[in-house]
């Protein structure tokens, strides 16, 4: 497998004595579609600004298609698409420029940049707000001209930094299957998030970084074998009188409030067992949802690890 | 699939250097024309009749090549401060630095960007000095290539305020406190003939008294210093700066973390 991206041993601290990065080593394959996770503060786009090197690395190497950043400037930032986290376009110049500016950096002839600008913004809804000054975009907007900007010059690896922060669900929707179609057509993509649920749906493969470490490096589907116990809340369609309070092996039942049952199933129990032992009980349940996303468990799980380690 | 990236890069910093003053043209061109009109009448015309005549031509003559000069200095100067301090107030100039741009071609499209300003006010400020003045050239080619290199010079010292800039007063020290004061101690408003010895060895110590000259002298053919010195100083001051330029972008200084 060729690998798009590898770091090792990537360490950062800023000028104000911050150690951001503790020593990071990664690879993310060609065609993955990568999730790099962690608490605000992690160090997620410190890792981002150093491989588009708007951040000076204090320690460690970093490779894009094989290639080290520092001896192959060109071909690897060519390679190369950020989506930043924060807003880095001028707000006085009007969308289309933008797009079309970025285009020239990259040394884009004119007539190319005009068709790849027209490509791009069409493909996220933009072309019509063309000659609109960006900083008249909405939030979503923003980003998605940011998106734009990143592929105009079709790299291989692209990178986003919380492209979906203050989406709409709808467009947040949509910005997936972009992203999933561009990957399907050989991009090479890794994302920050903070919607757990959005790893889940898009990436294959992903990183948990902590404290400027990493704490899991796995595929997504191991991750998701782990899991398993599942937390479920049932809702009853009568008040409940009495206490409810069942321990068998893999089901444990426990009233919460005068409507709701709280079930948590393990070593592979179904939800039937758990609607029939209630049943028995007379309590008829009428609808059910998962007590939280179960990737955010483990997460969560995770991260206190990592603390308590860290003393 | 690319001609020469770097060519291509170079313009597009240009034309987007040059759609950003002409966008904003309120407050980078016209300012400078009426300013110096305003000279033009009240020092060339309603002043400079009783004042009679300054290094051997009519006050209102004498005048004009400094005025010039002035316009060009100070629009190179404070389009390439301004520009580049806004890209990074805005953090836009990320979109260079993740850009496969080798440093010496974006100090070269922000200095071109300096100078298509300068050079543009300049050349209305000279076509609206015709109204005033009767200038003859004396010599086309050393009036126009101090235009040049004065042009680059403060271009490049806009580029290195730009970089130590942290907020919008430390892109306006510089051009009040500094730029101002050495441009009108610079023999713009009269020749250093007038002053006392102590002063007229000060004023050589003012490297655009001798921008400043040398252009009078490409227009009017007399000056109060040797040209030739001028044009080596001008040469070590562009090659100091650049050097200068190029080390803090290779440093990342102001623009990378
Ligand atoms: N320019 C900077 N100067 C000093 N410290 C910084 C700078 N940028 C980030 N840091 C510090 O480095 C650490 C990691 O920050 P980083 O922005 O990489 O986190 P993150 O994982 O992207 O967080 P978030 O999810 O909130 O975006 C934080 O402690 C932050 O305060
Ligand atoms: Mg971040």
């Amino acid at each position: 497998m060729t690998v798009a991206i590898s770091v090792s041993n990537l360490q950062k601290s800023y000028a104000s004595g911050t150690m951001a990065l503790k020593g990071i080593s990664l690879e993310v394959g060609q065609g993955d579609f990568f999730a790099l996770l962690g608490p605000n503060g992690a160090g997620k786009s410190t890792f981002i600004g150093i491989v588009s090197t708007l951040v000076t690395r204090t320690g460690g190497k970093v490779r894009v298609f094989g290639r080290d950043v520092d001896t192959h400037v060109y071909q690897t930032k060519l390679d190369l698409g950020v989506v930043p986290q924060e807003i880095n376009f001028s707000q006085f110049e009007k969308v289309g420029d933008v797009v079309r500016t970025q285009a020239g950096y990259y040394g884009l002839p004119r007539k190319l940049a005009a068709e790849r600008s027209e490509k791009y913004l069409r493909q996220l809804g933009l072309w019509e707000k063309r000659n609109d000054r960006s900083r008249a975009l909405s939030g979503g907007m923003k980003r998605r001209m940011m998106i734009a900007r990143a592929l105009v010059h079709e790299p291989r690896l692209l990178i986003l930094d919380e492209p979906t922060a203050g989406v709409d669900i709808e467009l947040r929707r949509s910005m997936w299957d972009f992203l999933l179609e561009i990957n399907r057509a050989g991009t090479t993509i890794i994302l920050t998030t903070h919607y757990l649920e959005e790893a889940e749906q898009l990436c294959r493969n992903i990183a948990i970084i902590d404290e400027g470490r990493i704490i899991e490096n796995t595929s997504m589907k191991k991750l998701l074998l782990e899991l398993d116990t599942h937390a479920f809340i049932l809702d009853s369609d009568a008040m409940l009188e009495d206490e409810v309070n069942i321990d068998e092996p893999g089901l444990s039942l426990r009233k919460i409030d005068s409507h709701s049952i709280e079930a948590v199933l393990s070593g592979g129990r179904d939800i039937n067992s758990a609607i029939a032992a209630l049943d028995r009980l007379g309590i008829r349940i009428i609808s059910m949802r998962n007590k939280a996303n179960r990737l955010e468990q483990l997460f969560l799980s995770r991260l206190r690890g990592n603390g308590e380690e860290g003393g | 699939m690319f001609s020469d990236h770097r060519l291509v890069a170079f313009e597009t910093i240009v034309i987007k250097e040059v759609r950003r003053f002409t966008r904003i043209w309120l407050q980078t061109l016209l300012p400078p024309v009426i300013t110096i009109s305003l000279y033009f009448v009240i020092f060339g015309n309603l002043v400079g009749g009783r004042i009679g005549e300054m290094g051997g031509y009519r006050y209102m003559e004498f005048i004009v090549p400094g005025l010039i000069m002035m316009a060009v200095i100070q629009n190179s100067y404070s389009n390439v401060v301004s520009s580049f301090f806004s890209q990074k107030f805005q953090r836009s100039v990320e979109e260079l630095l993740v850009a496969p741009i080798p440093n010496y071609v974006i100090l070269s499209g922000y200095i071109a960007g300096g100078m298509v300003r300068g050079l543009c006010v300049g050349l209305i400020v000279t076509l609206m000095s015709l109204f005033f003045a009767d200038l003859g050239i004396h010599s086309l080619l050393i009036t126009i290539s101090v235009v040049l290199l004065t042009s680059l010079v403060f271009s490049l010292g806009g580029f290195i305020n730009a970089v130590f800039a942290n907020n919008f007063d430390d892109i306006s020290i510089i051009p009040t406190f500094v730029l101002t004061p050495l441009i009108y101690l610079g023999g713009v408003f009269y020749s250093i003939e007038l002053l006392p010895p102590f002063w007229r060895v000060a004023s050589q110590l003012n490297p655009i008294f001798y921008m400043v000259n040398t252009f009078r002298y490409g227009i009017l053919g007399t000056s109060d210093i040797d040209v030739a010195w001028a044009f080596t100083m001008l040469c070590l001051f562009i090659i100091v700066l650049y050097g200068g330029c190029i080390w803090l972008l290779r440093k990342g200084t102001g623009v990378r973390s």
